[in-house]
């Protein structure tokens, strides 16, 4: 029985570090390679022993598939392909290729530079790693080898993020990767067709929030920053460098030029203005009125967001500032947040998902006192927001993505234990489908049950089709072939074509039966009679009379001799070849029975 | 079925396996060249154009012709050259399939016009440059309306007595209009988007894919195939680098027919060569204070062209020179090159990685030295300053800005015009304009596939069958001595003219069906040779949208012997299971030994010529014997035929 084998090495019943192996007919698949944000020991990285203990990895994985820049998507990459070994393809979008690199290097100097860390990966093996990296176009099929092929479609996460279809032969596994169903400001919304993939490896961030409308919490959220502003608070909004970042940029951008605010706003590193360099280059993976109205005004151009300062921090006076990482738990944002906790004047928005271990998890779960390096108590009295921008879909939106790609088994990753519970067990009210949600090492395995493709000669079916499609489609209609097996080829043909291409002859058997009619009349009335009473049994087949003075029904043939003694009685010689057995049969036990006397 | 004479502006329509593909739609715009040219301001030298007198002395056609220095021309709204329509009923068409943006210019006059219903494919690239291209088109024949529309020369009577080339055009009759922007748009929404390597499957019963052809932005061969043929669609391909993304060859391999159009029209001239002229041609009419003017497509080898000058200018001394691209989608189409990354070149690509704007006329666009403007109107007549080099459209110079510098420069010797679209014929371009003083250089610059690489590509992709224009199967009619200039392989190329319908050399034998894995559990197969195993299939056929499925049979077939009808309406089974062919043959002493042990006494076998006959004599039974037949004769007694079928059949194989 085939079958489809998923191990998550991260990502299984938990956010971060997503790193999945899928073994799909032969083929083995890494779906993307993360790094956890909440660990700064090994278990940031996925455990690639699992895989090395029985070899290298270059040998065991066919291919490896990014499926969007985030880091906890693709921060293992360079220690994965450099430090570990991998030589093999590694697919990827446009967009993430070109953004990757960045954010590998910006974490890489924040653990290495800012934390002395050793034995982490270099610049250079981030830029050998990105040269392993083959791009790939929205729904172009990659043939990665032979009969591997996978697809991308558009997800609507990030820029350029993208679900991923696995497929071998009738096998395939649809990996969703991180989705959003709604379209936000920046970014259109997740697609993908009809392909009924065996397997869909769906995320799950979001698996419990049905999520109000967007315009509400963008209402929600301008006017939370506006009120903090009058009042001349500082508000704080962490975010990564892309993302959301650009949507709320859009958003306050908007906002501050209907309201005429003065209040600057700024933005962290120098990552940002790059960023949004990026996001006019690749404006074709943004939504559309973006790219609609591009010529005219470039949406990623602000005019009132300006690249922020270390030293503006301790300015007086009201201010917004983006800085980066998104879950306060290093650089950047985590500085703000220090100078400004103490100010309950001052704002937080938080808004994306923390992951545990955080800065930005501990005080969204209400913890006002933080033990930071050095055994410091930071007391917050700022006031703490979360607002959900980040662009994962909503329980709602998970099913949607369901009933878009009719799967006949889902997989939940990338979410919380508890929550994937929930969800799982709606999924499998709603979809009658399998639903599993192994944790990191554990193996599911999922059983397929291919169909067979095998070729059939045009001839075949053609014959077959003429017939079936005359009186009713819906009546099943049964063919007969013969299945040539020779050199793990299969072939199904006709019968006649089977025996004449083996050399074999045809054996005919043939039957004929003789059938006593009492009848005084002449052989040719007889005959006659015989004609009008099986046309008018027979009416569904050919029944035709031929002047040679016999009679046909199909093949059979029907002749009809006086008897050598007795001139009243007729004798009728049916014949039939064995294909026909069945109607000959009856013919003969139909005509036993003698002609219906009112006949003339 | 071939729907267009052009051989670089292709229409063909393609059946295959029950679906209408048709393949590109390009309009002929060498029509234009019969007409006037549309003067974006008013121009008296056209305007006191005498009218053109018919030789023995009447003038009823002097309205609508008017002659300029020995040819004449129609004054009217140009029209255009449509691919024909009444070859087949174009509603039947299921798909059209485009390979570029300058081949899809008579995509709204077959979708709006012809009760088309389906789906056009094309990549992203080719939609927005092609709609950049029909806005530019539409707008400057509407910019300068035009009152009278000439139909009088159409007059088959008329149009025998008019000069060449007049008197030659084909289907005149047929010529239209220019289509309307509401008409661009409705076109344009038919398109769905595709990327290359893309599958697209058409009614499950094709498999359509877009291929990059490495000659214009988004440019894509097809490949259309179904599980056992493979029909490859080479429009307009390029092996050199230039911008584009490279051309996928690879993936041509192993088709069983090429279909073959859009090769270079210039088979002369040498790309490379052709740009170092037009470079230094520019340089030196700037040099000695005369205009340079560039009729031009507003996308496509303009990028290039940019490129070469902005690594030329600096070194030739010119960076003072202002350069003006004029056209109403100037600006929409700089800016939509850059956003194209992924359909670049390699090197294009990385640089957006850097990030960096993949095409240097961002800098030259920044630095002031390149402006764009979208009409000679507004804020161009305060900028332009001469000398100075203005690209402009529309390189048939019979409409667009062009016409206007062509007035405005022609008189002078100093300024020069430079033809680097090989579109049109340069001569005839510039017949209305004559007499001229400006010099005319003609630098064509196409990048499209020459016979020496298409003979490489061929011998690459070994395709079983070639099939291209009639054009490309002799040499070009000018250098008829030039026998290197047209098509060379084996088998010899099958060529096509306009409204010639063709059937391709190739037969269909084997389609794939599906076998569910119940019924294949069920399968028995049997070996007959080494390697070689049978398996008798009896199921029931599936088709649902061209795929055929086989399942089980709903039920078991029953015994035939248990199947007594009782009405007649039993008569026609609905699942009438066939009964399997025989084979082999029957040894006749185990033959007669069999039938003793079940009883028959009285066996005789009598030798005839071909085998023996099996007498049971109480039953009056006969049973003849022979290699390859076996026929049971006997009374009316059905168990007892039913007895001897069994045992017949316990000797022979079943298919």
């Amino acid at each position: 029985m085939p079958e489809i084998k998923v191990t998550p090495l991260g990502a299984g019943q938990d956010v971060g570090r997503s790193c999945i192996l899928v073994s799909i007919a032969g083929k083995n698949v890494m779906l993307d390679c993360g790094m956890h944000m909440g660990y700064n020991d090994d278990r940031r990285f996925p455990d690639f022993s699992y895989i090395t203990q029985n070899g290298r990895l270059t040998d065991f994985l066919d291919c490896v598939i990014i499926s969007h820049f985030h880091l906890d998507h693709c921060g293992a990459l360079p220690y994965f392909s450099e430090m570990v070994g991998y030589d093999g393809p590694i697919y990827m979008t446009h967009p993430t290729k070109a953004i990757c690199p960045i954010l590998l290097e910006d974490y890489r100097k924040i653990t290495v530079d800012k934390k002395g860390e050793t034995n982490f990966f270099t610049s250079q093996m981030i830029k050998d790693c990105m040269k392993k990296v083959v791009a790939v176009h929205l729904h172009q099929t990659v043939q990665v080898d032979e009969e591997l092929e996978i697809k991308a479609y558009y997800a609507g996460h990030v820029l350029g993020a993208a679900m991923f279809q696995i497929k071998v032969g009738c096998e395939s596994v649809v990996y969703t990767g991180d989705y959003n169903m709604t379209p936000d400001r920046h970014l259109g919304a997740a697609w993908i067709d009809k392909c009924r993939p065996d397997l869909l490896i769906s995320e799950s961030t979001y698996a419990t929030t049905i999520r109000d409308s967007k315009r509400c919490r963008e209402r929600d959220f301008l006017k939370k920053v506006h009120e903090t502003v009058e009042r001349g608070g500082k508000v704080l909004i962490p975010v990564f460098a892309l993302g959301r970042a650009q949507e709320l940029c859009i958003l306050l951008e908007t906002f501050w030029e209907r309201m005429n605010l003065k209040a600057p706003i700024y933005f962290s590193t120098g990552l940002t203005e790059k960023a949004n360099h990026y996001y006019k280059l690749f404006i074709t993976w943004t939504n559309q009125k973006i790219r609609k109205t591009f010529v005219q005004r470039n949406m990623f151009e602000f005019k009132h967001i300006k690249a922020f300062d270390r030293a503006f921090a301790d300015n007086p006076g009201p201010m917004v500032v983006f800085a980066t990482p998104g879950m306060l738990h290093a650089g950047q944002s985590l500085q703000i947040f220090r100078k400004w906790a103490g100010n309950e004047k001052n704002m937080v928005i938080m808004p994306g998902y923390c992951v545990q271990g955080t800065v930005g998890h501990k005080i969204l779960s209400g913890q006002r006192k933080l033990e930071m390096e050095g055994r410091q108590i930071l007391e917050v009295k700022m006031q703490v927001e979360y607002m959900s921008f980040s662009a994962h879909a909503d329980a709602k939106g998970i099913m949607q993505l369901i009933r878009q790609a009719e799967p006949q088994n889902v997989l939940l990753v990338h979410g919380e234990a508890k929550k994937m519970e929930f969800l799982k067990q709606k999924i499998e009210q709603e979809f009658h489908v399998n639903c599993y949600m192994p944790a990191n090492g554990e193996t599911t395995t999922i059983f397929t049950n291919p169909s067979i493709p095998v070729d059939i000669s045009l001839g075949l079916l053609k014959r077959e089709t003429a017939i079936g499609l005359l009186p009713d489609v819906k009546k099943p209609k049964l063919m007969h072939g013969t299945l040539i097996m020779k050199d793990n080829s299969f072939r199904l043909v006709s019968p006649e074509q089977a025996l004449k291409e083996l050399g074999l002859a045809e054996h005919q058997l043939r039957f004929t039966c003789r059938v006593h009619i009492q009848d005084p009349r002449k052989e040719h009335e007889t005959v006659l009679r015989v004609y009008n009473h099986l046309k008018a049994i027979l009416k569904d087949y050919s029944v035709q009379h031929l002047p040679d003075g016999s009679i046909t029904v199909e093949s059979i043939l029907i002749q009809a001799t006086a008897h050598s003694e007795d001139q009243g009685t007729k004798v009728l010689l049916v014949s039939w070849t064995y294909q026909d057995e069945e109607l000959g049969s009856y013919l003969t036990s139909l005509l036993k029975k003698g002609l219906p006397q009112s006949t003339a | 079925y071939c729907l267009s004479g052009h051989p670089t502006l292709p229409c063909n329509v393609l059946k295959f396996k029950s679906t209408t593909i048709m393949l590109d739609c390009g309009l002929d715009m060498t029509s234009t060249l019969n007409f006037l040219p549309l003067p974006l301001v008013q121009s008296p030298r056209l305007s006191k154009l005498p009218g053109w007198v018919l030789k023995d002395g009447s003038t009823f056609l002097d309205k609508e012709l008017k002659e300029c220095s020995g040819h004449v021309f129609v004054d009217s709204v140009p029209e255009f050259c449509l691919p024909e329509t009444e070859l087949l009923d174009l509603s039947t068409v299921d798909v059209i399939l485009i390979s570029n943006y300058h081949c899809m210019m008579a995509l709204p006059y077959i979708t709006e016009y012809t009760g088309f219903t389906g789906t056009v494919y094309a990549t992203e690239p080719t939609v927005q440059i092609g709609r950049l291209l029909m806005e530019e088109l539409v707008n400057s024949i509407e910019r300068v309306p035009k009152a009278q529309s000439a139909s009088m020369w159409k007059n088959k009577e008329v149009q025998r007595l008019l000069p060449a080339p007049l008197k030659d055009a084909v289907e005149v009759s047929m010529w239209r209009k220019c289509y309307t922007m509401p008409e661009v748009n409705a076109a344009l929404s038919k398109i769905q988007l595709v990327g290359y390597s893309q599958k697209i499957e058409l009614f499950g019963a094709v498999l359509v894919t877009p291929l990059s052809s490495g000659y214009a932005l988004g440019s894509s061969n097809w490949i259309i195939q179904s599980h056992y043929e493979k029909v490859s669609y080479v429009s307009g391909s390029s092996l050199l680098t230039t911008h584009p993304q490279p051309m996928d060859q690879a993936s041509l391999k192993n088709s069983d027919v090429l279909i073959l159009t859009g090769l270079t029209q210039i088979p002369t001239a040498n790309p490379d060569g052709m740009v170092g002229e037009f470079c230094s041609n520019l340089a030196m009419t700037v040099r000695n204070g005369g205009n340079v003017l560039v009729p031009c497509y507003p996308s496509g080898v303009i990028y290039d062209l940019l490129e070469c000058l902005y690594q030329y200018i600096d070194s030739a001394g010119l960076s003072n020179v202002p350069f003006y691209f004029i056209s109403p989608v100037a600006n929409s189409s700089l800016e939509f090159s850059q956003i194209f990354a992924e359909w670049l070149c390699h090197n294009k690509q990385t640089k957006v990685y850097l990030p960096e704007p993949p095409f240097p006329h961002a800098e030259l666009i920044q630095t002031n030295k390149l402006k764009h403007y979208p009409s000679i109107h507004g804020d161009f007549s305060n900028d332009f300053k001469q000398p100075c080099v203005v690209f402009t459209g529309h390189p048939s110079l019979r409409f667009g800005d062009v016409v206007h510098f062509m007035e405005l420069w022609g008189k002078s010797s100093l300024n020069t015009v430079i033809f680097t679209e090989p579109d049109f014929s340069y001569l005839d371009a510039l017949a209305p304009y004559q007499p001229l003083a400006m010099k005319c250089v003609y630098c064509p610059i196409d990048t499209r596939l020459n016979f020496i690489q298409v003979s490489k590509l061929l011998k690459e992709v070994q395709p079983l069958h070639v099939v291209c224009p009639e054009q490309y199967t002799q040499p070009p009619p000018t250098q008829s001595h030039r026998t290197d200039l047209m098509i060379d392989c084996q088998p010899p190329p099958v060529s096509y003219h306009r409204a010639e319908v063709l059937t391709l050399p190739y037969k269909r034998r084997y389609e794939k069906i599906e076998i569910m894995p119940e019924l294949a559990d069920s399968l028995v197969p049997l070996e007959i040779k080494p390697g070689i195993s049978l398996a008798t299939v009896s199921a029931v056929l599936h088709t649902k949208d061209n795929k055929h499925v086989l399942q089980l049979p709903p039920k078991p077939p029953q015994p035939p012997a248990s199947k007594k009808r009782k009405r007649v309406s039993d008569d026609v089974p609905e699942c009438k299971p066939l009964k399997p062919l025989l084979s082999g043959s029957i040894p006749v002493d185990q033959f007669v030994q069999t039938l003793e042990k079940h009883g028959f006494s009285d066996v005789k076998v009598e030798d005839t010529a071909k085998g023996h006959i099996v007498l049971l004599q109480e039953a009056e039974t006969l049973i003849q014997i022979e290699e390859d037949s076996t026929h049971i004769i006997c009374d009316n007694d059905e168990p007892l035929r039913v007895k001897l079928r069994d045992l017949v059949l316990k000797f022979l194989q079943k298919f």
